[in-house]
């Protein structure tokens, strides 16, 4: 065929049209495979909520269930524990509990429905590691006027004795408040807080 | 026909005649001669440049180790950890197959780094071989990706955690993060699922890449030609009866003698550390992780292995108070820039660009901060060809004030790992932000650092 005959623009509409078409279907291959990496329906499935026993939990001492494969932990606070709750006011940085990281009647000034009992997600709001308790009020490595409260053990964040972030560390939130209910005086359901039977 | 076309080949004994009829149906001769024996190398390569080839050995070593470990592991979190110590205990040498590998992953970093620094001291970075270090950095990023999913592969405490907090990084990104961190681990939490696919990046994806890579490395290397301690081009003084250049001798055999000398002294080193220490103090297989994973309880102390420390430690500097040296350190860089740029669009985009940076200081949280500055840290290696503005490319001919500031940068990154594996503290952290302070201002300031440098002239050809 010579030179002349061939028709360039069509020439050019053909490769472009190929290339979009197989540009679409390429995106379309994508889609299986992206969504092969979702969560399965299984994984969706677990989580159901968990019931726990707190009554041979002492005062000053905390207990960790696992709840959808996190920690949460329960501690019974004594009055001494209280008080360096309040006392962390000006310490921490969202001493209101103005962002929602608990359930509305978790919001005051303990962070839980009794305020002897608190319930949170042990999971740092930072990156994820759990915090270990250092509930005695000593000089620390990491602060030398310790009240008592939670560390993180992966990049320093502070947390009160309430799951209150301390200022100016990596943790930009309070620790997470699940949804829970009192059963009755020594029985909490964790994961599900709805009223009625 | 193509085929009777071809010279026979001669030389190879006995072999001759197979390899002609190979020749004749495949360009053997040809590769071997572009990519060995007709390959011209600068004469003057020193200690430095036996990097490279170790980390192929290194990358041949983890891929066979690899395969075999495959056929006793199980990428099961119920029967992962067990696993392992099965391959340890009562696999037939199952343990030196696995110390090999584990060894060979940090000395797979140790050579890399070490390769790396030779290009920052001999400017092999600079035109024309710009691509050649993009594809490096390629694989380096591929090899941190290659590294942290074989991590979690053993299940203990420190691959569990790790992950766990690698993968929160991609929580803190606005608007896709949650649902991005959710999609790599498959799970609401760090489980089974993403054991599974981890595996599945470890063995196969990861590791197709790397080899692509490593030859696109090698390819563009070879188009180009390698750089040497001076930094001259051999290329432009060739011989005008050979074509070859004068500086230039075959790399094989001159460099694959000298390189196999390198993987001997290697392997002495290599296999004294698998044999007598092969956990190396805690740094290259952490203690915490030989207790099983445990997603109730994060280790008291928890570090990533010795290669991440440094970027670690600067994803720990960034806390509320930090955002105020990096504000002023944004404000003097725009500064920096508005006043030499000539280009009035430059000016524009530089006061811009450092606006948003300034108020996104100030309006998202500072965690999200230090995920950016880890990934900057990384990233930043890679303009480094456009960043470095001196007349010169190698150290040799650099002055004082690049070589004081090469030696900063490095000692800065010591100190950075340093800290990266240790629990944090107030005095820690504080010399972490001066560190990464300085340690983008190695970058940044370059190319105003790298002209005001007082050079000697570079030689016209290489010495010695």
């Amino acid at each position: 065929m010579a030179d002349k005959e061939l028709d360039q623009g069509k020439r050019r509409f053909l490769v472009a049209a190929t290339s979009v078409a197989g540009g679409v279907a390429s995106g379309a291959v994508a889609v299986p495979f992206v969504a092969s990496m979702l969560p399965s329906e299984r994984a969706k499935a677990a989580g159901a909520p968990v019931e726990v026993d707190i009554s041979r939990l002492a005062p000053g001492e905390q207990m960790t269930v696992e709840w959808r494969g996190k920690p949460v932990w329960i501690v019974r606070r004594t009055q001494e524990m209280l008080e360096t709750v309040k006392k962390a006011e000006d310490k921490v940085a969202d001493p209101g509990s103005k962002k929602v990281q608990q359930p509305p009647y978790a919001k005051n000034e303990f962070r839980s429905i009794k305020p002897d009992y608190l319930v949170v997600v042990g999971i740092c709001t930072h990156l994820g590691c759990s915090p270990v308790g250092k509930f005695k009020a000593e000089p620390e490595s990491f602060d030398s006027n310790w009240q008592g409260g939670f560390y993180c053990p992966c990049h320093g964040s502070l947390f009160d004795l309430a799951g209150r972030v301390y200022k100016n560390k990596p943790a930009p939130d309070n620790l997470v408040v699940p949804p829970y209910k009192y059963l009755s005086d020594t029985r909490i359901l964790i994961g599900d807080d709805s009223k009625g039977a | 026909m193509a085929a009777t076309e071809k010279q026979p080949v001669t030389g190879a004994g006995p072999f001759n005649g197979i390899l002609t009829w190979v020749d004749q149906r495949f360009p053997l001769i040809q590769l071997w001669k572009e990519h060995l024996s007709e390959y011209y190398a600068p004469k003057n390569f020193n200690f430095w440049y036996y990097f490279g080839s170790l980390a192929m050995v290194v990358l041949g070593l983890q891929i066979v180790t690899g395969i075999f470990l495959t056929m006793h592991y199980k990428p099961d979190a119920a029967q992962a950890f067990a696993s392992v110590e099965y391959i340890m205990r009562d696999v037939p040498l199952g343990w030196l197959i696995r110390y090999m590998h584990s060894t060979g992953a940090s000395a797979f970093f140790v050579v890399v780094y070490l390769h790396m620094f030779r290009g920052l001291m001999y400017g092999s970075y600079r035109q024309p071989r710009e691509l050649i270090w993009i594809f490096g950095m390629v694989i380096y990023l591929c090899l941190m990706a290659e590294a942290f999913f074989g991590y979690l592969l053993p299940w203990g405490q420190m691959s569990f955690w790790g992950a766990q907090v690698i993968i929160n990084l991609f929580d803190a990104l606005p608007v896709i993060g949650p649902d991005l961190s959710l999609w790599i681990r498959g799970d609401y939490v760090v489980s089974d699922a993403t054991l599974n696919r981890f595996f599945a990046f470890h063995v196969i994806a990861i590791p197709l890449v790397l080899a692509g890579l490593v030859a696109a490395h090698i390819m563009a290397l070879h188009e180009v030609g390698s750089n040497n301690p001076d930094g001259v081009e051999i290329k432009k003084n060739k011989d005008p009866k050979t074509g070859h250049p004068v500086d230039g001798i075959p790399f094989h055999p001159y460099y694959t003698v000298k390189d196999t000398l390198g993987v001997v002294v290697f392997a002495a080193v290599f296999v004294t550390i698998m044999f007598f220490m092969p956990e190396f103090g805690g740094y290259f297989l952490e203690y915490n992780n030989f207790i099983p994973a445990d997603p109730l309880k994060t280790p008291s102390h928890i570090a990533p292995v010795w290669y991440f420390t440094p970027y670690y430690s600067i994803l720990r500097a960034a806390t509320e108070d930090f955002m105020w040296v990096l504000a002023a350190g944004v404000i003097g860089l725009a500064a920096l820039v508005i006043s030499s740029a000539k280009n009035r669009t430059v000016k524009l985009a530089t006061a811009v660009i450092g606006a948003v940076l300034l108020v996104g200081f100030f309006t998202i949280e500072a965690k999200v901060w230090g995920v950016v500055l880890m990934g900057a840290a990384v990233m930043i290696f890679f303009p480094l060809p456009w960043l470095d503005q001196s007349p010169v490319k190698s150290i040799r001919y650099k002055g004082a004030l690049y070589k004081t500031v090469l030696t900063i940068f490095v000692v800065v990154f010591l100190v950075l790992g340093y800290f990266g594996t240790q629990p944090v503290t107030p005095a820690g952290t504080l010399i972490s932000q001066v560190c990464t302070m300085i340690y983008f201002a190695f970058f940044a300031l370059m190319p105003w650092y790298s002209k005001m440098d007082k050079t000697k002239p570079e030689p016209e050809r290489v010495t010695g």
